[in-house]
């Protein structure tokens, strides 16, 4: 008796709309393209992203009457990322955006055919997305977030001179993070400029690490693109205005937070410019005519009350 | 939903089948709370990533697996040797395994593996991708259950049942136990890093947090499996554990394919599994509630004779 009850569930679920759907049915004489946007979680910089992506779809002329956008975050969890994009080539989307590198991952993995946009990759070459960043070979193309690790350390050197030591703090499971930690490594080491990090593989752990950091005698801390640090953001504002350290960082949401200052990627730009490009996929171009896009427009951006509080001199960078 | 979320579903299903058989022998045949999973899924995958990515995706799943039993010995070695309590041995591993994965991927959180030769692109022949990756994990799992259930016939495989059941009773046998507890986690954690290696393959990169929640996963999907399943026996329990999985992501699939907000889907998965595990509860107040009614109208007609 409970295994017919165990099949019958099993049915029931089946009949909920299993269908091969070949062609989407509309009433109305156009048909409305689909979209699928994957996030990897919720988090400032990301939800940025995608709120400027979906801002500029409509400014070029792709609302809800030419499109039916579907958004599903994998919260972090790698099996629900791979149902996601399963659901999205099943449900035959005609461009797929992903936001966060293993999600791009995971799409790549679930379709050679209909076309992806990554956003905020930091390296989309190591990630294996593809390999020829200017005419992509394959249905992948996005926009990169790589940090100007250089112009960040020579905006240290303008506001507090002298830093004779950093102190780096991320979590080394975070690909992104690795990556920027690597070029500011190389970067430091040819200024003859020393450094220490301090690692924290989840949120929880993050002001412990930052609370040693301290304890080491450095004169800056600095903070790249790293998701779970940016979860206590806050937390290591305090804790290295306490300190009288300045923070330099690597995104734009982590100097609201409290960070000092960066020489930041504007999430809302590279939102914007990964909106164009997919709007040029609706618009039937191919990808490999749509080449990746590193955003090389970086703005300084800068916290005075963190500033106020550790007595540096911002104000040539305050708007008005 | 559609026909690739459900072909998808079954595929993840039963790649996922393997954790909760692992966490089969490790709960419910060896009675002890292996904590060591998310650790030793992630050991799997990044042992078979690397081999893969260096071109030998055949040793890569088979290293993973070795790797993965190595991983329960160090377990089991905690546990008897230095009579540490089970969970925390668990948790002593998990933890130390996120340093030697990393340490594994080459200091990486993330190795590609796109466009490298995988078992699924091996084995692909007269059928069409989808449907001999499908066939493929139909074999495994069901190759792994049938080794299992021979397994657990043999004297090794009677005296990790009976460790699980009654270790007094064991040791008053003069069958040494901590023999078989060592071979029973690294049985668990082989299987459950086998699961992880062939997880990385199927979706072609391997990542540090892959294995996160591997021990909540497996479990939901071995007690649906009972439920759901029943039977005493240990070919049920098989069974069950594989028909939970594939069960629970067809769920997923399902609570997917509804539209609804995104930040709902893990409450809307929550309350769907709740609604398929309480279907037995369900059921035995359905019937109470029938054999009310029917003893009130039997009490009815005795009383107007």
């Amino acid at each position: 008796m409970k295994k017919i009850i165990a099949l019958a569930t099993a049915l029931l679920l089946l009949c909920t709309g299993c269908s091969t759907k070949t062609a989407p049915s509309s009433s109305q004489g156009a048909q409305k393209q689909k979209i699928g946007v994957i996030q990897l979680l919720e988090h400032p910089s990301l939800d940025e992203v995608r709120a400027a992506i979906l801002e500029e779809l409509k400014v070029q002329g792709y609302d809800e009457s030419k499109v039916e956008i579907q958004y599903q975050s994998a919260q972090n969890d790698g099996t629900l990322a791979n149902s996601i994009n399963q659901k999205f080539v099943g449900d035959q989307v005609d461009v797929i955006i992903a936001i966060g590198t293993s999600v791009a991952q995971s799409a790549a993995a679930s379709t050679g055919e209909i076309p992806i946009v990554f956003a905020a990759v930091t390296d989309p070459e190591q990630a294996g997305l593809l390999t020829c960043l200017d005419q992509p070979e394959g249905n992948i193309t996005g926009t990169s977030d790589a940090i100007p690790v250089e112009k960040i350390f020579a905006l240290a050197d303008e506001l507090t001179p002298g830093i004779q030591r950093y102190g780096f703090l991320y979590n080394p499971g975070e690909d992104n993070s690795v990556v920027t930690v690597e070029a500011a490594k190389a970067y430091l080491d040819g200024k003859g400029i020393d450094y220490v990090e301090a690692t924290a593989t989840n949120v929880g752990e993050v002001t412990q690490a930052a609370q040693s950091l301290t304890g080491k005698e450095i004169d800056a801390i600095f903070v790249p693109i790293d998701n779970t640090v940016a979860g206590a953001m806050p937390n290591v504002a305090q804790i290295a205005i306490e300190a009288e350290l300045p923070c330099y960082v690597a995104a734009d949401s982590l100097v609201n937070d409290g960070g000092l200052a960066t020489v930041g990627v504007n999430y809302t730009q590279l939102g914007k410019q990964t909106g164009q490009m997919v709007a040029k996929v609706l618009a039937g171009t191919p990808i490999s005519e749509i080449p990746v896009e590193i955003l090389r427009e970086n703005q300084v951006v800068v916290n005075p009350e963190t500033a106020r509080a550790l007595g540096i001199d911002v104000s040539q960078y305050t708007e008005n | 939903m559609t026909a690739v979320a459900f072909l998808g579903a079954l595929d993840l299903g039963l790649i996922y089948s393997l954790v909760a058989l692992g966490l089969l022998v490790s709960y419910r045949v060896l009675n002890i709370a292996d904590m060591t999973s998310d650790g030793s899924f992630t050991l799997g995958a990044a042992v078979c990533g690397i081999l893969t990515a260096g071109g030998h995706p055949l040793l890569g799943i088979l290293a993973g697996s070795v790797a993965g039993m190595l991983a329960g010995v160090v377990t089991g070695l905690l546990q008897t040797k230095l009579r540490v309590q089970p969970i925390l041995a668990g948790i002593i591993t998990m933890v130390g395994l996120y340093s030697v994965n990393l340490m594994v991927m080459g200091g990486r959180s993330n190795i590609t593996l796109l466009r490298t030769e995988t078992l699924y692109t091996l084995s692909e022949g007269a059928l069409p991708l989808e449907a001999g990756r499908l066939l493929l994990l139909c074999a495994i799992a069901f190759v792994v259950c049938l080794g299992l259930y021979s397994f657990f016939q043999t004297r090794l495989g009677l005296c990790i049942r009976a460790t699980g059941d009654n270790r007094e009773m064991v040791c008053a046998s003069g069958v040494n136990p901590e023999g078989a507890v060592l071979v029973g986690l690294a049985l668990a954690n082989g299987l459950i890093a086998l699961s992880g290696a062939l997880l990385a393959q199927y979706q072609q990169f391997c990542e540090i947090t892959i294995g996160t929640g591997m021990v909540v996963l497996g479990l939901a999907s071995l007690i649906i499996g009972e439920v759901l399943v029943g039977g005493e026996g240990l070919a049920s329990r098989l069974l069950g554990a594989v028909a939970g999985s594939v069960l629970y992501r067809i769920l997923m699939a399902a609570a997917l394919a509804a539209d609804i907000p995104a930040y709902n889907l893990k409450l809307v998965s929550a309350l769907l599994v709740a609604a398929a595990i309480s279907i037995p509860a369900l059921r035995e107040q359905a019937a109470v509630y029938q054999l009310r009614k029917a003893g009130g109208r039997h009490a009815d007609r005795s009383e107007s004779v």
